[in-house]
């Protein structure tokens, strides 16, 4: 192997797939078989950032960024010049290997563009990780990319030696598709999905009778779509996401903000920032839907189509119903407190089991590390003679925004003026 | 409290405490001792049996979680820490139930949160460890945390890592964890300060190590998105005070 190539090839191939968001390692229990390579607790770990904030936890690459698409979106679009270049199987093994020995990473994420066929495709990807986990006894976290269009067979092996796989939508409907990716169907990405679903459910039931069966991707499948390349609102978004929690099973649903890559009169053009807080509403928004029992309906609708860039999406919800305020910590239920803002997740659990000692104040709450000065709003007051007074939405929100200091303030009234 | 800075140590310490019916005390490990004023000493001589009633009545009244959450706390090795650990003792004696979820009363919650703070070192001690290989095929780390938690990681890579011969050591307290493959065992040796350099890395290590750190550096700035760059968030994620052992964070030898 000559080692200034390898080193080329990964910069062009690591560059490629960072598009691709998901770098989770977690959900997935798979323990170090008779002394062998690695393992996987379950939760996952980041063994780096990246100078933009982001998480290193998996070797990112594609086999090859060769491709016979062309998808306006996509950095390796077969008409976009850029360097072209492709790993041998055993490259990949080897720079797995050696940099999982080292600490460096949890696993591998393994994208392709596809060459050839989608079959010839898939069949690289499923060979490099059964060589993983056959000959290397590797324990470590996969993540394979499944190639729409592939086989059933090909599939079924991937799901055995995979943690997770995931077909990425990218366009959130249909049109949008159609204009960047004329050559591709949303039906051929929810037919892998709708295949994965069967067969990981299947090999669930089959484990929980049969302790011994084999584990099909038991970290799930996942997918990712592109923000901000096209005209879609919030609305169509998540209730595209749900759709995905809801009819796939899917484990993760992520959003790319739009990175411009090429000067394609489709797309917006280079230099236009990339929407990061309009991408973040929607993580808080996906939160909301699947830790915090929230309805997409009650995030977004048609009044109101796009999430709140100044304010995150429960703060939203809260100043639209304030009706359902303020809420006593000492007798609400969980759901209930889980929706106060300033009261996340897991403050909300606390608050539940330090209430049956004593009676919770103000002050407890604020030395428990909860955002007491984003939460008083919506607190009903246990001192019985101190005063509260009634305040409206509008001046909630200016009083919680001007407590905050974001280094994006200055982003909100341009992109507040565009809707 | 003079004791000798082990955890058994202090639990014979507040074995003693109890014994002499004391209320207000303070703990000191011998080699730091200085006795404040007004006080009056007392050597603790560590005892086993004295350590295993403390641990006993403990275990009766906390979880595992709990329990582990106050051997953190001794880890941390903050200043006042063990005062902290010994009100929160105290108040898990004085009831006969599980108080450790009291999060409203303050000997629970400072003891709580500093766990925390060290469980989170030790997380980040598993994600930040980065092994180098030698040429006798012993993958080596340095690391310089806050805490003591060595003791925390050492089975999350003895799990991991059941096939290779590795040894984590911690520069700040002088010593380290070996793996031979079959049992993890405590070792104290002093790194030479030229542990470091180019010429010594170039001289033990593996010859495929260098390559392996340079490709890991050039991947490290490869998957960095120039377009969405936040300084902010990946400093409060890889503070600067780990950077010195972090190899993607090196330059170049």
């Amino acid at each position: 192997m000559v080692d200034s190539r390898v080193i080329e090839k990964l910069e062009i191939l690591a560059d490629a797939a960072k598009y691709d968001v998901s770098c989770s390692s977690s959900g997935s229990k798979r323990n170090n078989k008779e002394k062998g390579l690695g393992d996987s607790k379950g939760y996952g770990i980041c063994h780096a950032f990246t100078e933009d904030g982001r998480c290193v936890s998996l070797l990112k690459i594609l086999l090859t960024n060769h491709c016979i698409f062309d998808c306006a979106y996509c950095v390796s679009r077969k008409s976009n010049n850029v360097k072209r270049a492709a790993f041998t199987v055993e490259e990949v093994v080897d720079v797995t290997i050696n940099f999982y020995r080292r600490n460096y990473i949890e696993g591998l994420f393994l994208s392709s563009g596809i060459f050839d066929s989608p079959d010839y495709t898939m069949e690289r990807l499923v060979r490099i990780a059964k060589k993983l986990r056959i000959d290397h006894n590797f324990n470590g976290y996969i993540h394979l990319k499944a190639i729409p269009g592939a086989s059933d067979e090909l599939m079924k092996e991937a799901g055995l030696y995979a943690d997770r796989l995931s077909v990425n939508v990218e366009m959130p409907t249909e049109q949008s598709l159609k204009l960047l990716a004329p050559e591709k169907k949303h039906i051929d990405v929810i037919k892998p999905m709708e295949y994965l679903k069967k067969e990981i459910i299947g090999y669930r039931e089959e484990k929980a009778q049969n302790k011994k069966a084999p584990v099909f991707a038991p970290a799930g499948q996942s997918t990712q779509m592109v923000i901000g390349a096209t005209k879609e609102t919030d609305m169509e978004i998540l209730g595209m996401a749900d759709y995905f929690y809801q009819q796939m099973n899917m484990k993760r649903v992520y959003y790319s903000g739009y990175v411009p890559i090429s000067n394609d009169g489709r797309l917006p053009m280079i230099g236009t920032p990339v929407p990061i807080i309009r991408e973040n509403r929607l993580y808080q928004a996906d939160w909301l839907i699947r830790f915090y029992g929230f309805r997409v309906n009650e995030i977004v609708g048609f009044d109101q189509p796009h999430l709140d860039l100044d304010i995150d999406p429960k703060l939203g919800w809260a100043l639209r119903n304030l009706d359902q305020f303020p809420v006593d910590i000492n007798t609400a239920t969980l759901e209930m407190i889980k929706r106060i803002p300033g009261i996340g997740h897991q403050n909300a659990k606390k608050i539940v089991a330090a209430r049956k000692f004593n009676k919770l104040l103000p002050e407890h709450l604020q030395k428990m590390g909860i955002a007491y000065n984003r939460a008083k709003y919506f607190l009903a007051v246990p001192h019985p003679f101190s005063i509260q007074k009634d305040f409206t939405s509008v001046q909630i929100k200016h009083q919680i925004l001007s407590l905050q200091n974001s280094k994006y303030k200055s982003d909100f009234s341009s992109q507040l003026a565009l809707f | 409290m003079i004791y000798d800075g082990t955890y058994q140590g202090w639990l014979t310490a507040v074995f003693d405490s109890y014994d002499y019916k004391l209320n207000e005390v303070c703990f000191l490990k011998e080699k730091t001792a200085s006795i404040p004023l007004f006080a009056t000493p007392h050597d603790v001589i560590t005892d086993e049996i004295k350590a295993t009633r403390v641990m006993k009545g403990l275990k009766q009244r906390l979880s595992a979680e709990g329990l582990k959450n106050l051997y953190k706390v001794y880890l941390s090795e903050e200043e006042k820490s063990e005062e902290m650990m010994w009100r929160f003792v105290k108040y898990v004696f004085d009831c006969k139930e599980n108080i450790e979820q009291n999060f409203s009363n303050s000997a629970v919650w400072e003891v709580k949160k500093l766990a925390k703070k060290v469980k989170r070192e030790a997380h980040r001690m598993e994600a930040f460890v980065r092994f180098k290989l030698t040429k006798d095929n012993l993958f080596y780390a340095i690391i310089d945390p806050d805490h003591n938690v060595l003791p925390l990681i050492s089975g999350h890579f003895k799990g991991r890592y059941a096939d290779q011969r590795w040894l984590i050591y911690d520069a700040r307290r002088k010593y380290g964890i070996y793996y031979d493959l079959e049992t993890v065992t405590t070792v104290e040796l002093e790194f030479k300060l030229e542990a470091g350099s180019a010429k010594f890395i170039a001289e033990i290590c593996d010859e495929r190590e260098e390559f392996f750190q340079e490709l890991w550096r050039r991947y490290f700035s490869s998957v960095n998105i120039k377009a969405r760059k936040n300084m902010k968030l990946h400093i409060q994620h890889m503070p600067k005070r780990y950077w010195k052992h972090l190899t993607e964070k090196m330059p170049k030898i």
